[in-house]
């Protein structure tokens, strides 16, 4: 079994994350891409914006960048364009990313930067206690949605495709091929991203009716499987679009 | 009938008056530590069949208020100090387009992210005005939860009445805390204007023009802000809003505002109570206009100011008192979301006292 500590910042470790929250999955799955795929300290720099996963930044021993809400892709991207040698990677969630920083979403994959956003799509705002975010599916109860959620979800890989770009999905239960969406990622040379469905048991789960971030997970291993068809994933599809 | 006391939470007081004060559009977006009053409006706007938008950032949840506002819409939106400083292009627009808006700002700890802790270091944003251009918004710097309730209902006669966005500034502590207020009927204050300047359809009327775009002749925004600053003095005139207690012959007059004049209370109370010396208070309500007037007219030589920021309303007490012979004032500053104890403030009086 491949480690994941060369660059996790052991010191810090309890991370503030809820027990059994999918953040840690994502951290340690690019951890070990990172490790086989030579990108360390030298070359790699991490951001994100804000929100739970916002945090990853804080845990790992490279150059991180910790941003504004809905900022870490404009940032990003100002990193990559100044040193266009550096790696740059964006961790951040579903509402950091698709709601306050969707616009920068639209404008940077129409400029097809090189960076990697990984989206952790857990459909909630967990850090701020449960509020529906761009990725909430319609109907469900939320701590703004009180009587469910009137509206659709955003079609991020509409807009992701629409420029030709990268657009790969995973969850934090199937870590192998996640960490295999990441691997492919790297082998695009412009604008890639990747949603991480993920679990937010006190922010979103709790309110679907389970127990556990365990369960969460084990329904993901029950609901996802392989796309099917190389032009689209639907909605309970893994894999990537290219 | 007398109304009882009733427990509540600051954020969900703020919701309560609005809704009562007749607030028929809420946009917002969720920051801590603020999130219950959006959920509060998220649950009370739909029960009273009236709109609340989840806006997509503060940006937006600003600019839909500017939209409502200019219809005949009393909007409002609330957040805490980053979301707040997003919103200031958009309040520029209102306060240029004079439109009516409330605005509420829980504060937290600054600058960036900061931390989540309440804090007073808007103070300068909110009562300078905030985003660009020569203008200013009526400021109520609250200090109980009984008080978020009074002056939300407040503000949106305020805002009416003037057409121009008012702000409640409180912070995460105010927000959060639960305390004891008596609710009461909401009572407008009289003769508020009618809104003829309001985009609600032209049929039968001259349309109506909502900009802040003045070209043409070359002094039009000259006039424009002239305009403005006649309305900002008549407001001066018009509000001057305080506390004050042992103020007239108190040997040293403690100002503060919000959560902090909270612990300066309980300084007075022990110094009345345990000390011959007399040590009076002075607690701005307004903040913008601040109650320079009233803060001037006081006798006393010896000020201490006390602040959770590293002392920005200081600077308006400063001015208030200025060219004032052998006037000394003097700063507590707690910033970063902490709080000023007793202790501190009462061996800073002592000290002074000498
Ligand atoms: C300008 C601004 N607005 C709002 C916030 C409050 N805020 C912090 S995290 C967050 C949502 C995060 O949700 P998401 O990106 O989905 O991350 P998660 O917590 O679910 O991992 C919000 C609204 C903020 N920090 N700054
Ligand atoms: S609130 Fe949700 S997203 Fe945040 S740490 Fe807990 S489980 Fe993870
Ligand atoms: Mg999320």
């Amino acid at each position: 079994m491949q480690g994941y500590l060369s660059l996790l910042k052991i010191k810090r470790l309890p991370t503030t994350w809820c027990p059994g929250c999918g953040n840690g999955l994502v951290i340690k799955a690019l951890i070990q891409v990172m490790e086989s795929n030579n990108l360390n300290k030298k070359n790699t720099v991490i951001v994100s914006g804000i929100g739970c996963v916002g945090r990853t930044t804080g845990y790992l021993k490279l150059d991180s960048i910790h941003t504004l809400h809905g900022r870490a892709i404009p940032v990003a991207e100002g990193i990559k364009t100044a040193n266009p040698k550096l790696n740059v990677f964006v961790v951040s969630g579903d509402g950091d990313l698709l709601a306050i920083g969707g616009n920068h979403l639209l404008h940077a994959s129409r400029r097809k930067t090189n960076i990697k956003v990984i989206c952790v799509n857990n459909r909630i705002y967990g850090m701020t206690g449960g509020q529906a975010s761009p990725a909430t599916p319609k109907k469900t109860v939320t701590t703004t949605t009180p009587k469910g959620n009137e509206f659709e979800e955003i079609n991020t890989q509409a807009i992701v495709t629409s420029n030709k770009n990268f657009f790969a999905r995973s969850t934090v239960f199937h870590l192998d091929h996640l960490k295999k969406m990441i691997k492919k990622s790297l082998e695009n040379k412009d604008f890639s991203f990747i949603e991480v469905i993920s679990n937010c048991y006190p922010g979103y789960g709790k309110k679907l009716g389970f127990t556990s971030n365990y369960e969460m997970l084990m329904d993901f291993k029950k609901k996802f499987e392989n796309q099917k068809n190389k032009s689209i994933l639907k909605k309970n599809e893994l894999g990537f679009l290219k | 009938m007398k109304q009882k006391k009733q427990l509540i939470k600051g954020n969900h007081a703020i919701g309560k008056a609005a809704i009562e004060a007749g607030c028929n559009f809420y946009a917002g977006y969720p920051i801590t530590p603020q999130n219950e009053l959006t959920e509060y409006m998220a649950k009370h706007m739909r029960l009273n069949k009236r709109p609340f938008v989840q806006a997509e950032s503060e940006v937006s949840a600003i600019n839909m208020v500017f939209g409502a506002g200019a219809g005949d819409a009393r909007a409002m939106t609330s957040s805490s100090s980053p979301g707040v400083s997003l919103k200031q292009e958009g309040i520029s627009y209102i306060a240029g387009a004079e439109l009516p808006c409330v605005i509420v700002n829980m504060v937290r700890g600054g600058p960036g992210l900061g931390n989540i802790a309440g804090a007073q270091s808007d103070y300068f944003q909110s009562t300078r005005g905030g985003g660009h251009g020569d203008y200013r918004l009526i400021v109520f710097g609250p200090n109980s939860v009984q008080e978020l309730y009074d002056f939300t209902m407040k503000a949106f006669d305020y805002a009416d009445k003037y057409r121009m966005p008012v702000m409640i500034l409180g912070d995460g502590y105010l927000g959060q805390m639960m305390e004891s207020y008596i609710p009461h009927k909401y009572e407008p204050i009289k003769n508020l204007p009618k809104k003829k300047w309001a985009l609600t359809g032209c049929k039968g009327r001259k349309k109506n023009i909502v900009k802040t775009l003045y070209l043409t002749p070359e002094n039009a925004l000259e006039e424009h802000n002239l305009k403005l600053n006649e309305k900002y003095k008549k407001i001066q005139k018009e509000i001057q809003m305080y506390e004050k207690a042992n103020a007239d012959d108190g040997e040293i007059i403690v100002v503060s505002y919000g959560t902090a004049s909270r612990v300066v209370k309980n300084v007075i109370e022990f110094f009345n109570k345990n000390s011959k010396k007399k040590i009076g208070m002075f607690r701005p309500i307004s903040l913008w206009p601040f109650p320079a007037t009233a803060l001037r007219n006081l006798k006393c030589k010896k000020f201490l100011v006390v602040e959770m920021s590293m002392g920005q309303m200081i600077e308006d007490v400063k001015l208030a008192l200025f060219g004032k012979k052998d006037v000394t004032v003097n700063l507590i500053k707690r910033p970063g979301g902490m709080i000023p104890t007793e202790d501190e403030i009462k061996d800073k009086i002592e000290k002074m006292i000498g």
